[in-house]
């Protein structure tokens, strides 16, 4: 069936609803990476043996990830009428008491996590209905009630691989509008009044990347979507495509009309089997549609995405080198400008954005700029996905608004560090990035001030470290990541990241002088100012904030007679 | 690598962009290394140089010239697989294993003398949340400690 119409959105709306809310129980099982990894398709598979054995009226979907990942597997029932329930760490083993009890209009009370009365996807509201008063309300999870959900607004909720349910709870009627019934021009105009920031790490405002490339000489052009995920601690963008990933080609949709571009490209680590399958499968089902192709829409507009996989280079999350890798090249960067947006993907102006980033369209044309823009900060609107991860205690994905506080990401949501340890540390922007000392929490989490301390917003990833971390083993730790990602082609990032890892290692193994520490500023300095790329450029961060808020462990580590 | 088998792959590509090292990709799925006989096939059938590919494949770590173990072990080295001891985990692989570590140029790739495993090291598979994790053919086992290598091992058929 091809959507032409308004009329035939609606009636894929209604059908994909009724997928969501069925007259007969649900059940859920979060099937991403992280869930089946701990038996998320054990449970699912011996499900499903058990519904078609005895011909149950159950509906049975995968489901992406809610993002508590310490609690998966996480399974959720639906009963008609009543709150949907979120269960935690369930086993295969409990796969049929759950069924049975669904079927009689029941959950494991021993199992409930959670009820979610009502949802509000954004671009769809759903009500559930009370019952089941005895299991906290989602709202009283404290890992959930500081979060805003915007991006993860579907997450864990809807089935990824049905593109029904996507447009079952509003998805693509932000596409239908923007094609239908806005002026390209103003799409731009409304990103970039949302300020709307790349969330690659750069923040470099999107709508006016949208605006250059638009402008730009030259009727071929490319948008990509970078899901080149590398930084290590970091994976926001993987849970986004396995759970939610019609929400990616939405709004790369919807930057590409904006754009008047026709071709797109999702350039993918192929280290995410899942996220490749899913997005392939998304593809597919948008094409059928006719929400990808020719005359999108009925609206004349053409436009169609292809996947490109990487192959394991951190430094082609740099544009260029990104853009080489496509072509089939090493990826190594060269020197900017030109731009992308003058000169990239087989040389033609080409629109890059984060994963993340295109998320955020089609809420924002959906709920318009002045709404999204309310959310977050000044000059840093909306929310960002981060991962925490590392020493804390509650592991997930968490979704804040810009501007919230390390403090309230790490101890109200995360509940400070695992099994009761001390924080010492989070690292931030991954080996970009740097450490923050504890006493720092109260920095809100944007892009200027993360700077300010010293380290980046990054993609999002927040490794803590507590009391038993060793900081002068984490700075050798991530410039020997950097040092062997390094692709080479420039003298201070190849030969000044293998010095600087020369003397940490020599530091750590207790032979290090007190001169060792000044060659080792002097040295990140002298690679930060003349590498060529934001690789070398960022790389002696982790170093140089190790050295500022935690020298004393590298003053305990130098060796009775180098003092 | 059967030729028809490669032509299916290439046909799977019918623009450039992602075209090369989408079926580089393909390639090691499919044999867990790339072998040089079809690189060397590659290179004709898509008019790129052998010395581009053989560039590509050495360039980007996901691909590799050497064959696998039938089973194959990747340690996850990220960060926070890193602050909770992964470097333990890969230690207890060598030992229960035997094999011992010898990186060149960042890669690291150990096969068994048996040709039963191979340890190789990847920079993160975005599993996180599970740290620190290692994956088995595809299979992710999260939470590990070192205790654990022997149990995951026999799994796979590794005998005491």
């Amino acid at each position: 069936m091809i959507i032409t119409s308004h009329e035939d959105l609606e009636s894929v709306r209604k059908r994909g609803l009724t997928k969501i809310q069925p007259k007969h129980p649900r059940i859920g099982v979060g099937t991403s990476s992280c869930g089946i990894a701990v038996g998320g398709m054990q449970i699912f598979d011996r499900m499903q043996e058990l519904i078609q054995k005895e011909g149950y009226d159950i509906t049975l979907v995968k489901t992406g990830c809610i993002g508590f990942c310490k609690e998966e597997p996480i399974v959720s029932v639906t009963i008609p009428g009543k709150s949907q329930v979120l269960l935690h760490k369930v086993r295969p083993d409990d796969a049929e008491r759950i069924i049975a009890l669904a079927l009689k209009g029941e959950i494991p009370e021993d199992l409930a996590l959670c009820r979610i009365p009502d949802w509000d996807h954004i671009t769809g509201n759903l009500v559930y209905g009370d019952g089941f008063e005895s299991v906290p309300d989602y709202g009283e999870i404290r890992f959930f009630s500081h979060q805003k959900k915007v991006i993860l607004r579907d997450s864990g909720l809807i089935n990824p691989e049905d593109i029904d349910e996507y447009i079952g709870i509003g998805g693509y009627s932000a596409a239908f509008k923007a094609l239908n019934s806005m002026d390209p021009d103003t799409i731009i105009e409304e990103v970039k009044k949302s300020g709307l920031r790349g969330r690659g790490g750069a923040g470099f405002p999107a709508g006016l990347k949208w605006e250059i490339t638009k402008k730009a000489p030259g009727t071929e052009k490319f948008i990509v979507c970078n899901a080149d995920e590398g930084d290590p601690g970091a994976y926001m963008n993987r849970n986004e495509m396995e759970s939610d990933p019609h929400m990616l080609l939405e709004g790369m949709l919807i930057g590409a009309y904006g754009m008047d571009v026709h071709e797109g490209l999702i350039y993918i680590r192929a280290e995410y089997p899942l996220a490749i399958e899913r997005l392939t499968l998304a593809l597919d089902q948008a094409r059928a549609y006719g929400l990808l192709g020719k005359n999108i829409l009925n609206s004349g507009f053409d436009f169609d995405i292809q996947i490109a996989t990487g192959a394991g280079a951190f430094v082609c999350g740099e544009s260029t080198a990104l853009a080489a890798s496509i072509e089939g090249k090493t990826g190594r960067p060269r020197l900017r400008p030109p731009r992308l947006t003058e000169k990239g993907v087989f040389g033609r102006p080409t629109d890059l954005n984060n994963v993340e980033t295109w998320c955020n369209v089609p809420v924002i044309i959906t709920k318009g700029a002045t709404w999204y823009s309310d959310i977050g900060a000044k000059g840093n609107t909306g929310t960002k996905v981060f991962s925490l991860v590392g020493k804390v205690e509650n592991i997930g994905m968490v979704e804040v608004p810009l501007g919230t506080s390390l403090r309230t990401i790490i101890y109200d949501i995360g509940s400070g560090g695992a099994g009761g340890k001390e924080v010492k540390a989070v690292q931030t922007g991954g080996p970009s990035g740097g450490c923050i000392p504890v006493r720092l929490f109260d920095t809100p989490v944007d892009f200027e001030n993360l700077n300010m301390v010293g380290t980046m917003m990054g993609s999002g990833g927040l490794v803590v470290m507590d009391e038993d971390t060793n900081m002068v083993d984490i700075a050798r730790y991530f410039i020997n990541f950097a040092s062997s990602e390094s692709c080479g082609k420039c003298v201070p990032c190849r030969e000044g990241l293998k010095h600087l890892l020369l003397i940490l290692n020599r530091i750590v193994s207790g032979k290090g002088t007190r001169d060792d520490i000044e060659i080792l500023k002097e040295l990140s300095d002298t690679v930060q100012k003349t590498s060529l790329c934001g690789l070398g450029q960022t790389a002696p961060n982790p170093v140089l904030t190790t050295l500022q808020y935690f020298g004393e462990e590298y003053e305990k580590l130098i060796a009775p007679e180098g003092k | 690598m059967d030729e028809k088998i490669l032509d299916e792959i290439i046909a799977h590509y019918p623009s450039q962009s992602g075209k090369t090292l989408g079926i580089l990709r393909e390639i090691q799925i499919r044999e867990k290394h790339i072998p040089m006989d079809t690189l060397k096939l590659l290179s004709g059938k898509i008019d790129v140089p052998l010395s581009r590919l053989y560039a590509l494949v050495t360039f980007y770590s996901f691909f590799s010239l050497k064959p696998v173990g039938e089973h194959l072990i990747t340690v996850c080295m990220g960060t926070p697989c890193h602050v909770k001891g992964a470097e333990k985990i890969l230690e207890s692989l060598e030992e229960h294993l035997g094999i011992s570590e010898d990186t060149q140029d960042g890669k690291y790739l150990q096969t068994t003398p048996d040709n039963k495993f191979t340890v190789e090291i990847a920079r993160c598979f975005g599993a996180c949340s599970m740290a620190p994790v290692l994956r088995v053919d595809g299979e992710l086992h999260g939470y590990v400690t070192p205790e654990m290598i022997p149990k995951i091992l026999e799994k796979y058929g590794w005998k005491r």
